[in-house]
């Protein structure tokens, strides 16, 4: 879409980041996302124009803050710097230099500039229990204040299983009535990046879209882009083989552990747990760095009713196998003698020369014995 | 007066042999040590690696579905698969083990019956089964190919190599054909070694009867500690919580009772369960069988009775020229 | 000598090479069979084992050749003398029948090449009804062919073996009577161990020998009827009907008793319903009722029974009435499970027809050349 060399001296600058470096990391999320390579120049643009940079408000509710830990250490060159330029956080309680009411009164100042332009990200879950009280930032609940914040927001992303649907804490018996973002924003578009911790790739991948394309990806009906979560881990993990053959590790440590079979038996929960994880990794690290990789059973983490709701070593339902998915039906056989016209042709034929050749002969029996008489 | 005594030699023949020797077959009884499975519609995940393993353990080529070779497609039993798992689905086929607009895995292998009907039609004694194990094996070095072993099988489960010009029947025989003899070694079948969540449990028949009883007692959502291997001695065990089963073991009384037996959610007859009675085809074609050929007794008193008709008639008519 | 006479003429008229043709054709699809397998020519699957070859070739088959059967009981168990004209061509038919069965039965037998088996007495089953059927037909084909020799040595003039063979004849009768009761009883014996497969209107467990038997007796007069009545038509001989008619008069007696035993069975099993579900199996046993029944009305009428054409229409009715019988009950309604189907596909169809062709072409060409067919004017 853009001819003309584009100016990255001033990203150069700021990110302190080599135009190849940048242009590869733009190429690489395009790549994730589905996108092509001209994909990758608009975003390249679109990081590269401060102007378009959109103003970010970054809630943090019930939670460890392993979402912003996570992202902080990204693996990419720099990309600290990348993300938060990427972004203008205009609030932001972990990064915050400052504290206290002047921060609150930036952050109420920053929504009514930007009203209708900024982009909310929630991250941890809101307790709605007794109003709301369970947590407070500011004197005001998470409750009253994820509401306000996402009354004039552009976009919001519910960033971490918490945020998504609540998480650790909503584990049973929830005694705060910690609830996901989606769920209390009801009548608005929740884009969700659940995992616990989340790939900040999939946070990236799907700002990045935002901002070039001032719109949000796909997502699916649990907000979850289509592009990071489209596929169960069981799907494209490289244990899978194994799982397909019989090969199964049964105990930590036992022989079909060390030669890496699949973890199933373990209670792997690949098989219904949503999430790019055997594609992606984690956070660039390489090295099959995540939990499959390092022979630790996937538990579900970005899944809702399957991370810290099953039971660790449970075994999970199979989702990648279920109908039509190279099943035969019951009744589904493996030749069947069909019907075929020439075959019904030469058997009413046949019949029919037998059936004629005995009406002929009666009616000459008949003839005969005229004669006879 | 000839025709006369034609029939008293025959009838007072018929009932003197039928008086004297018949006496109706019963089913048979389990063997002694009858080994066999539990298959657990519930517990399947529809991984197939039984399917795998089993062709692994048999030596047997993948069926190709179309011309590039990607992977084993097997759609039924046939000289190449023993052992398959299908699906049965309804509507959406959305919830597992539901009958209404659900789905769920259904496995098909040899169920080594109680009282073969395989065994019992056999001319040359080509199927046999095995007075200790009950395990019922195929051997092909007597067998002509009449396929009745087939027509015989309420489950279909023996099949014909259609395609080879030499072919064989195949079926399941535990794993314990010559050659592989698993279970003679200590070792269990295949499908159930790798099955990885018990639902194929192997064991003895009597033991496997015992953990059919005692799933269908369950609740449903009752947290149940299922095993996995050899229901005698399980190698591991799974937590997981109980489905409503419908209160059926196949091949408890079916035909005379199955050494692999069924339990699942959905009711048999939807997934491709016959409709037996719980007496065998087979008793009731031997006790026919039996009641007119025991040790020929009856055949022998016809034809005296029909050669001493036939001498006498051919002498009156034509002296003796035909 | 006795007083049959060959038949003379040419053997390649018309008809002949027509079949001649067939069986060439057949002959192609027999040596794919017999290079390639049977799943190459066949439509034979999992769940349908048996398909024509079985059960046309052998199970009906053998029963169109039961005219030997049929009038060595009439003859030589009954002492009807009067029958003795039509027993030699019945007996030759049989041979070809039976011949043709055993034919299609190796066609079919999946492991040919060690058919030797079976004939082997430690690998014997006697729970097996096929065992039974196996020997049986063997034996009865060898019985046949040691009935049907006196042609041949009559012809051939060896006058010494065919008085020895006299000798010994009224064994060979007995057994070729008693052989054929055997096999033709269990050929429906080997319906009950397929249980649930057969449709519950022809599953009639421990009566299924004794219907087989009569549909056996019933088609095998039939087959003498059909046989003397196109002999009558093909080599324009004299109609033989005022025999044949009073042969009509038996029949009446076993078609009733075949009837009366299907619908007791399927009183006394509780299936009366079934009958009127019309659907297909509802149709093909209506219409195999309705085949049995005509034949009953012909053949009581003594004026209907002494026309010729009568009695041919009488015949085919109660043989395709036998044969419908049979092919429901192993093939049409035979359902072995969800998902299975069976048609023949036009392989296995030219190759039965191609024996048909085989079978009848051996008829035309021995009664011409041996001392078969009766002179016209019979005593």
């Amino acid at each position: 879409m853009v001819e003309k060399e584009l100016d990255f001296s001033e990203v150069e600058k700021r990110l302190g980041v080599s135009r190849r470096t940048f242009l590869k990391f733009c190429t690489g999320v395009a790549a994730s996302l589905g996108l092509s390579t001209h994909a990758a120049i608009a975003m390249a643009a679109a990081v590269a124009d401060p102007k378009r940079r959109p103003p970010v408000i970054w809630l943090h509710g019930q939670e460890c803050t392993g979402p912003t830990e996570a992202l902080l250490r990204s693996e990419q060159p720099s990309l600290e710097h990348l993300i938060l330029d990427l972004i203008s956080v205009d609030y932001h309680q972990t990064l915050d230099a400052g504290a206290g009411h002047q921060v609150e009164a930036v952050k109420k100042k920053a929504m009514q500039d930007n009203k209708g332009k900024y982009l909310l990200v929630i991250e941890g879950a809101i307790p709605i229990k007794d109003n709301g009280i369970y947590c407070k930032i500011a004197g005001e609940t998470m409750l009253d204040i994820t509401n306000e914040a996402a009354e004039h927001a552009a976009a919001i992303v519910a960033f971490g299983s918490c945020a998504s649907w609540g998480g650790v804490q909503s584990a049973s018996p929830n005694p705060t009535g910690a609830t996901g973002a989606p769920q209390v924003l009801k009548d608005k578009t929740v884009v969700t990046i659940p995992g616990c911790p989340p790939n900040p790739a999939n946070f990236i991948g799907t700002v990045l879209f935002f901002v070039t394309y001032g719109k949000l990806p796909p997502i699916d009906d649990k907000g979850r882009p289509k592009w990071a979560y489209g596929r169960l881990i069981h799907e494209n993990c490289y244990r899978r083989p194994h799982f397909d053959a019989g090969r199964f590790a049964n105990e930590f440590g036992d022989e079909g552990h060390r030669k890496g079979y699949c973890l199933y038996k373990l209670g792997c929960k690949g098989p219904e747990t949503y999430n790019n994880c055997p594609s992606l990794e984690y956070n660039n690290i390489g090295g099959g760095v995540w939990p499959v990789g390092v022979g630790h059973p996937c538990f579900g983490c970005s899944e809702k009713g399957v991370g810290f709701d099953k039971p660790m070593f449970s075994l999970a339902d199979v989702k990648t196998h279920t109908p039509p998915n190279m099943f035969p039906a019951i009744e589904q056989r493996e030749a069947s003698g069909g019907l075929t016209a020439g075959a019904a042709a030469l058997a009413g034929a046949a019949a029919g020369a037998a059936l004629g050749a005995a009406a002929m002969g009666a009616k000459k029996l008949d003839a005969k014995e005229g004669d006879q008489d | 007066m000839k025709r006369r005594d034609f029939l008293k030699v025959t009838v007072g023949g018929t009932a003197a042999t039928l008086c004297t020797t018949a006496e109706a077959r019963s089913n048979l009884e389990p063997a002694p040590q009858a080994v066999g499975m539990l298959f657990d519609s519930t517990l399947c995940v529809g991984c197939k690696a039984c399917v795998s393993k089993c062709k692994q353990v048999n030596d047997m080529p993948p069926v190709i579905d179309g011309d590039e070779l990607g992977w084993d497609s097997a759609r039924d039993l046939s000289g190449d698969t023993l052992n398959v798992i299908k699906v049965y689905r309804e509507g959406e086929a959305k919830t597992k083990d539901a009958e209404i607009n659900g789905y769920c895995f259904e496995k098909q292998s040899c169920m080594h019956c109680v009282d073969p009907g395989c065994v019992s039609v056999c001319p040359c004694n080509a199927m046999r089964r095995d007075g200790l194990t009950g395990i019922v094996t195929h051997h092909p070095d007597v067998c002509i190919g009449c396929r009745y072993c087939m027509v015989s099988c309420p489950y279909n489960v023996p099949q014909f190599e259609y395609n080879e010009l030499f072919g064989q029947i195949q079926k399941c025989q535990m794993c314990n054909q010559a050659g592989v003899e698993r279970i003679d070694k200590g070792q269990m079948t295949g499908c159930a070694e790798v099955c990885p969540t018990g639902s194929t449990l192997f064991g003895s028949r009597e033991a496997l009867l015992q953990e059919a009883r005692r799933r269908m007692e369950l609740k449903p959502g009752e947290i149940y500690n299922y095993p996995r291997g050899d229901v005698r001695d399980p190698y591991s065990y799974h937590e997981k919580p109980a489905p409503t089963y419908k209160q059926h073991i196949w091949g408890e009384k079916e035909a005379g009772g199955t050494n692999v037996m069924h339990i699942s959610a959905v009711s048999f007859d939807k997934l491709g369960m016959p409709p037996l009675q719980e007496r065998s085809a087979a008793s009731i074609a031997e006790t026919v069988q039996h009641s007119v050929y025991s040790y020929l007794a009856l055949p022998a008193l016809a034809l005296a009775g029909l050669s001493y008709t036939v001498r006498k008639n051919t002498r009156d008519d034509n002296g003796g020229e035909q | 000598m006795s007083n049959h006479q060959a038949l003379g003429g040419r053997i390649f008229t018309g008809p002949f090479i027509v079949l001649l043709v067939v069986f060439v054709i057949g002959c192609v699809f027999m040596v794919e069979r017999f290079t390639e397998g049977m799943g190459a020519v066949s439509n034979l699957n999992g769940g349908f084992a048996w398909g024509i070859w079985v059960v046309y070739d052998v199970v009906v088959g053998t029963a169109f050749a039961c005219g030997g059967y049929a009038l060595a009981f009439m003859v030589y168990v009954f002492n009807k003398g009067q029958y003795h004209p039509l027993v030699r061509p019945a007996v030759l038919a049989s041979l070809l029948g039976y011949a043709m069965g055993g034919f299609g039965a190796f066609f079919d037998m999946g492991r040919f090449w060690q058919f030797y088996e079976i004939f082997i007495p430690g690998n014997w089953n006697f729970n097996s009804v096929m065992l039974e059927v196996g020997l049986c037909v063997t034996a009865y084909i060898f019985v046949l062919t040691l009935e049907f020799a006196p042609a041949l040595l009559e012809k051939l003039g060896l006058d010494g073996l065919l008085k020895a063979l006299n000798k010994v004849l009224f064994l060979l009768i007995a057994l070729g009577v008693l052989l054929p009761t055997m096999h033709q009883s269990s050929l429906g014996s080997l319906l009950i161990a397929a249980g649930h497969k057969v449709h519950p209107l022809w599953q009639s467990l421990h009566m299924q020998p004794v219907l087989a038997l009569l549909t056996a007796l019933i088609m095998g007069f039939s087959i003498v009827i059909f046989e003397a009545s196109t002999s009558a038509v093909g080599f324009g001989r004299e109609s033989e009907s005022p025999l044949l008619a009073k042969l009509g008069k038996v029949i009446i007696g076993l078609l009733v008793a075949f009837l009366v035993i299907r619908l007791i069975v399927l009183m006394t099993q509780g299936k009366l319903g079934l009958i009127f579900g019309f659907d297909f199996a509802s149709l093909m046993f209506l219409l195999e009722m309705a085949l049995f029944v005509i034949p009953v009305f012909i053949l009581l009428s003594p004026a209907r029974r002494g026309r010729g054409s009568q009695l041919l229409i009488a015949a085919v009715s109660m043989l395709m009435a036998g044969a419908l019988y049979r092919f429901s009950a192993f093939l049409f309604t035979y359902n072995p499970g969800p998902g299975y189907s069976y048609f023949p596909s036009v392989a296995e169809i030219m190759i039965t027809l191609g024996i048909i062709a085989l079978e009848l072409m051996a008829y035309l060409v021995l009664v011409k050349t041996l001392p078969v067919l009766h002179p016209e004017k019979h005593a």
